[in-house]
């Protein structure tokens, strides 16, 4: 358990129309938290592909010390099969890894209890709002006991008090499970709040401009984001985020 | 009420005007029998007309399901395989643009001189084929790229992929195309019967050759009404039957 959950060295990704990403390196220690930061096509999202597996570098390499099911992705909307009710959404990650139906079905519900949405077992996702569909989309992830946790902005539809709830309860899954968490976010201080390493990126083609250690207690104290310790972080991702921004126009 | 009242008052003067102007302008009744002859035609022939447009509504729905088959058969044997797909679609839209009544003759030939019924299904079938293959293709592909993902990442089969994810995610598409391809059909059966149809076509085509040749035109339009009312009714049902199954799809 002490070499890294998953680790990018020296890794490119080219498109047909030029260089999408890096070279870039990047090393995911077990249980710990990373936020991805950066404007739009900075390459964050194709790093998180890379991370889960679901796309090949052109140079570079990719290791992974997660074995088939042991890496859960949270895409950008909740992306749940509409003819499946939430427990059955649940279930399928376990069901494709052949896991019985009636044992996957348990765990399901296990899992959506976990998210609070117990009630909501039998539900469809057309009949959920936003954030209770995104809860699901947690819950499916969590499912199989993820070591690596990959959410490519998994916020980004939802309004400002959704997303901060919704924010502890990634906090409070994670630390039970404890899996390496890679979060893809372009809001500085979701990424101050949640994670213990903040990695800044600037596009064009996506580059680690750098990246910012964040203290504090995981999950955050209530009020954590009020502190000046908040503050300065968030004040020197910013900071950061400009300058490189500035050098890569 | 507020959506069927204009419609229906719309009707209502159109066919007020018809019958004033024929009896004023004192048009010839074969040229343009007024609504009242109309109406008295469906009612002299009501039984008639309604045994012909079972006929006509039998043969599209015979020809419905035929075309279903063969198109979900085909659309999900192309789509298994690219090559095979882009072997078939120009064929497929080839036969698509050709006009109806331009093969008629040779699936008459085909369907047997003595058997005219299996050409008109054959041709409905035809007509029905295009919007339900291209529906399920369009509908077998339309899966939402991030939930194959989710498949790639947790190691699905190909059965599983077809069974679990493409499947499923074709039905709305697929409900689709089977409602433009009943009204289709309908269209395909009448067209077919004109053109293939003689001695056993019993379909509403037949009413209307038949006193088009007597020129008794009033029966013309009491077969065109009920041909109307028939494809009314049924894009009615379809669209009925596709709000249901959707929403049992969706769960709402």
């Amino acid at each position: 358990m002490s070499g890294p959950v998953a680790s990018l060295s020296a890794v490119a990704v080219d498109y047909p129309r030029g260089r999408a990403l890096g070279p870039v390196d990047l090393a995911l220690a077990p249980g710990e938290i990373v936020a991805l930061v950066g404007p739009s096509g900075c390459g964050k999202s194709t790093a998180l592909r890379l991370l889960a597996g679901l796309e090949a570098p052109t140079q570079g390499a990719v290791t992974r010390a997660t074995g088939r099911g042991e890496t859960s992705v949270v895409f950008q909307a909740p992306t749940l099969a509409p003819w499946l009710s939430a427990r059955d959404n649940v279930a399928l990650p376990l069901e494709l890894a052949g896991v019985g139906k009636r044992e996957a079905r348990a765990a399901a519900e296990e899992a959506l209890a976990k998210v609070g949405l117990a009630s909501a077992a039998a539900a469809r996702p057309a009949q959920l709002s936003g954030g209770m569909a995104m809860r699901v989309s947690l819950a499916r992830a969590l499912v199989t006991r993820p070591r690596l946790l990959l959410l490519d902005e998994p916020f980004a539809a939802l309004d400002e008090i959704t997303r901060r709830v919704l924010a502890d309860d990634v906090l409070a899954l994670a630390a039970e499970l404890a899996p390496a968490v890679v979060f893809v976010t372009h809001n500085v201080e979701e990424a101050v709040y949640m994670a213990g390493r903040v990695v800044v990126m600037t596009p064009g083609p996506g580059r680690i401009a750098g990246e910012i250690a964040i203290e504090g207690a995981v999950p955050r104290p209530p009020g954590f984001r009020t502190t000046a310790a908040f503050r300065a972080a968030a004040e020197a991702v910013s900071e950061l985020l400009a300058t490189a921004s500035e050098r890569a126009a | 009420m507020k959506r069927i009242l204009p419609p229906l008052i719309l009707v209502a003067a159109l066919l007020a005007g018809w019958e004033i102007a024929c009896r004023a302008l004192v048009v010839p009744p074969y040229l343009l029998p007024p609504p009242s002859a109309v109406w008295t035609a469906l009612l002299e022939s009501w039984p008639l007309l309604l045994s012909s447009a079972w006929a006509t509504l039998s043969t599209a729905l015979l020809a419905l399901v035929i075309a279903s088959l063969v198109a979900c058969g085909l659309a999900l044997t192309v789509s298994l395989n690219r090559v095979l797909e882009d072997a078939v679609r120009p064929i497929a839209v080839t036969l698509q643009v050709t006009p109806l009544v331009a093969i008629a003759p040779l699936v008459t030939i085909w369907a047997g001189i003595d058997h005219p019924e299996r050409a008109v299904i054959g041709l409905a079938a035809v007509v029905a084929f295009f919007p339900i293959f291209s529906g399920a293709l369009a509908g077998l592909k339309s899966v939402d790229p991030d939930l194959a993902r989710l498949f790639d990442l947790h190691g699905a089969t190909p059965f599983q992929r077809l069974t679990r994810l493409r499947l499923p995610s074709a039905v709305p598409a697929l409900l689709e195309g089977h409602k433009v391809a009943a009204g289709l059909a309908v269209i395909g059966a009448v067209v077919a019967e004109f053109v293939a149809g003689s001695g056993g076509a019993q379909g509403l085509a037949w009413r209307i050759l038949e006193a088009y040749n007597r020129l008794q035109t009033a029966k013309v339009f009491a077969a065109l009404v009920m041909l109307a009312i028939l494809g009314v009714a049924l894009h009615a049902i379809m669209e009925a039957l596709e709000r249901r199954l959707l929403h049992f799809w969706r769960g709402r």
